[in-house]
């Protein structure tokens, strides 16, 4: 079987044409996954450069990808200082909504009274819009950086506890009888079954909180506004713009995309890596 | 078959189950359910060490709700459920119609789990998982993990969970049900195997009369609405056995008793 596979030309009496092509369907498929988005790109970044050179548009309207290149060459320090600011508060804001969201969610799991009581509280935080609450929160909050945190995190948080809440609730009914009947304690019962039940659900909420927390950094800085020393990429962003420097905001624009591509491959290796072993979905969502 | 009221004096060497030491009893059980939904009425049952009892009957006749009383999940409206021996965790074991395993952890910490839960550590307990494991047959699979087996040898692990911690009692609800029959004969033999080496006391849920008669000493019809308890069988045919005792004369007499009984269980209803 692997013989013809390998050699598809191979002159043998049992071919059976419809596997033939199927295997070689996938093997395709498997082959135009990585290379038709970078096709995309190239196709898109070359239109791109033809339109703004033909059109012969001012750099100050619409760069070409080339002048977008060049400003974060230019610009690589005062970038990449500001991309270690919005890092580091995506970073802090993603981790203090892991704690906050897993912490609520099991105190809540504990006790459906504490539940009933916060749980519609915690869907205010989350469909508030961000936008709105961010200027009253600079207001009350002295430091900027704790108003940046408190932005993001509220933006974040919400995913991490209501999968937890949901993968919490999600073990087994026939294993909690059994731990029932060999007399599991409470903590048993959360460090044995509904932990390890509600991992996947908690990776499910990680991956999208990862992002999350990067676009409530971005927009929290876009409210908070103030430049100086500690500036992230939004204000770059934002003081590219008042100086008519069109490349630069591409560029920093590019950097919080690649960014947030970052993220989204690290919180997928981890939930892959934590999964592979036990969790169907490991390896279908990975394919 | 015969009625229970009717034994015959025991030929010699036979172990008289009546004399047996009781393990369990139910007294006059009834459980309702919500306002009004009479689950089970009235059960007694008497359960004696080295017992194979299988509770027989169709759906909606108590059967599983007897087992969740029994192992202490709910409680009896009114009734008694008493325990003759010292019930300590691990005295009773459950096995439920689907396998029921952690698919995060390996055979053999699925195997631990009830040790673990006890606070005794693996390599404490090492020998214990070992042995059960063996008596399940699947020595070669110990790490590997739940969704790497079949139906068949995940039911084994479930199986082999509920010996680790060597029960008085251990109650079965349905386990073979979801298996291919070649499964099921496969592990009704190795269920009657295990039993003859660990001599466990087993109550057995089951919605089929081949099943019941090959496994049990002693079979309990039940009813449904209200759930009850119509009659009870006796299957006095020597351990161990076999599929030659499958195709024997004898064990067909045994099946149509029990089909019997349970026409009449139906007609009941």
């Amino acid at each position: 079987m692997t013989e013809t596979l390998a050699n598809p030309g191979a002159t043998s009496d049992v071919v059976d044409t419809e596997e033939q092509a199927r295997l070689r369907a996938r093997k395709i498929g498997a082959i135009g996954r990585w290379v038709l988005p970078i096709v995309v790109l190239i196709l898109a970044v070359g239109a791109w450069h033809v339109v703004v050179v033909v059109n012969e548009i001012p750099h100050y309207i619409l760069p070409g990808p080339g002048r977008v290149v060049e400003a974060l060459v230019e610009n690589w320090g005062s970038l990449i200082e500001s991309w270690l600011v919005t890092m580091a508060i995506t970073g802090m804001a993603l981790l203090l909504a892991v704690t906050v969201g897993v912490g609520l969610a099991v105190l809540f799991n504990l006790s459906k009274w504490v539940e009933m009581s916060f749980f519609p509280y915690a869907v205010v935080l989350q469909v508030t819009p961000i936008i709105a609450v961010a200027p009253l929160i600079f207001i009350y909050v002295d430091s900027k950086i704790a108003g940046l945190l408190i932005c993001a995190w509220i933006v974040a948080f919400f995913p991490i506890l209501s999968n937890t809440i949901l993968g919490l609730n999600s073990a087994d009914h026939n294993l909690r009888d059994l731990f029932q009947v060999y007399g599991a304690t409470r903590w048993q019962l959360l460090r044995y079954l509904q932990a390890p039940s509600a991992l996947p659900f908690f990776l499910g909420g990680l991956r999208i909180a990862g992002g999350l927390s990067l676009i409530g950094a971005v927009v929290a800085e876009f409210v908070a506004g103030s430049g100086g020393i500690g500036s992230g990429l939004a204000f770059r962003i934002l003081e590219a713009s008042y100086r008519l420097q069109i490349p630069k905001m591409f560029a920093a624009l590019l950097l919080i995309i690649l960014t947030g591509i970052a993220i989204y491959l690290v919180t997928n290796f981890i939930s892959h890596m934590s999964l592979r072993k036990w969790h169907e979905s490991a390896i279908k969502r990975e394919s | 078959m015969e009625d229970q009221a009717d034994a015959a004096p025991d030929p010699p060497g036979a172990v008289n189950i009546n004399s047996r030491s009781p393990i369990l009893s139910l007294a006059n059980v009834d459980k309702i359910f919500g306002r009004d939904v009479t689950a089970l009425k009235g059960m007694n049952l008497e359960v004696r060490e080295g017992d194979f009892v299988s509770l027989l009957g169709p759906s909606g006749c108590g059967k599983s709700t007897a087992l969740r009383l029994i192992a202490d999940l709910i409680h009896p409206t009114s009734g008694a459920i008493r325990w003759h021996v010292d019930k300590a965790p691990g005295a009773l074991s459950v096995v439920f119609q689907e396998p029921s395993l952690m698919p995060w952890a390996t055979v053999e910490d699925n195997v631990w789990l009830p040790l673990r839960l006890q606070g005794r550590s693996k390599s404490v307990v090492g020998r214990d998982i070992d042995e059960a494991i063996e008596l399940v047959g699947l020595n070669n699979f110990r790490d590997a993990y739940p969704r790497e087996l079949s139906g068949g040898m995940k039911m084994r692990v479930s199986i082999a969970r509920a010996l680790v911690t060597h029960p008085k009692l251990i109650l079965m609800d349905e386990p073979f049900a979801a298996l291919d029959e070649i499964t099921r004969f496969k592990l009704n033999n190795d269920l009657l195997m295990l039993k003859e080496k660990t001599g466990s006391t087993v109550v057995f849920v089951t919605h089929s009369v081949f099943e019941s008669v090959f496994l049990s000493d002693r079979i309990v019809i039940m009813a449904a609405r209200p759930g009850r308890v119509i009659r009870e069988l006796q299957v006095d045919e020597p351990y161990p056995r076999n599929d030659t005792f499958r195709t024997s004369v004898e064990y067909a007499g045994h099946c149509r008793a029990a089909s019997d009984s349970l026409k009449i269980a139906m007609e009941a209803a």
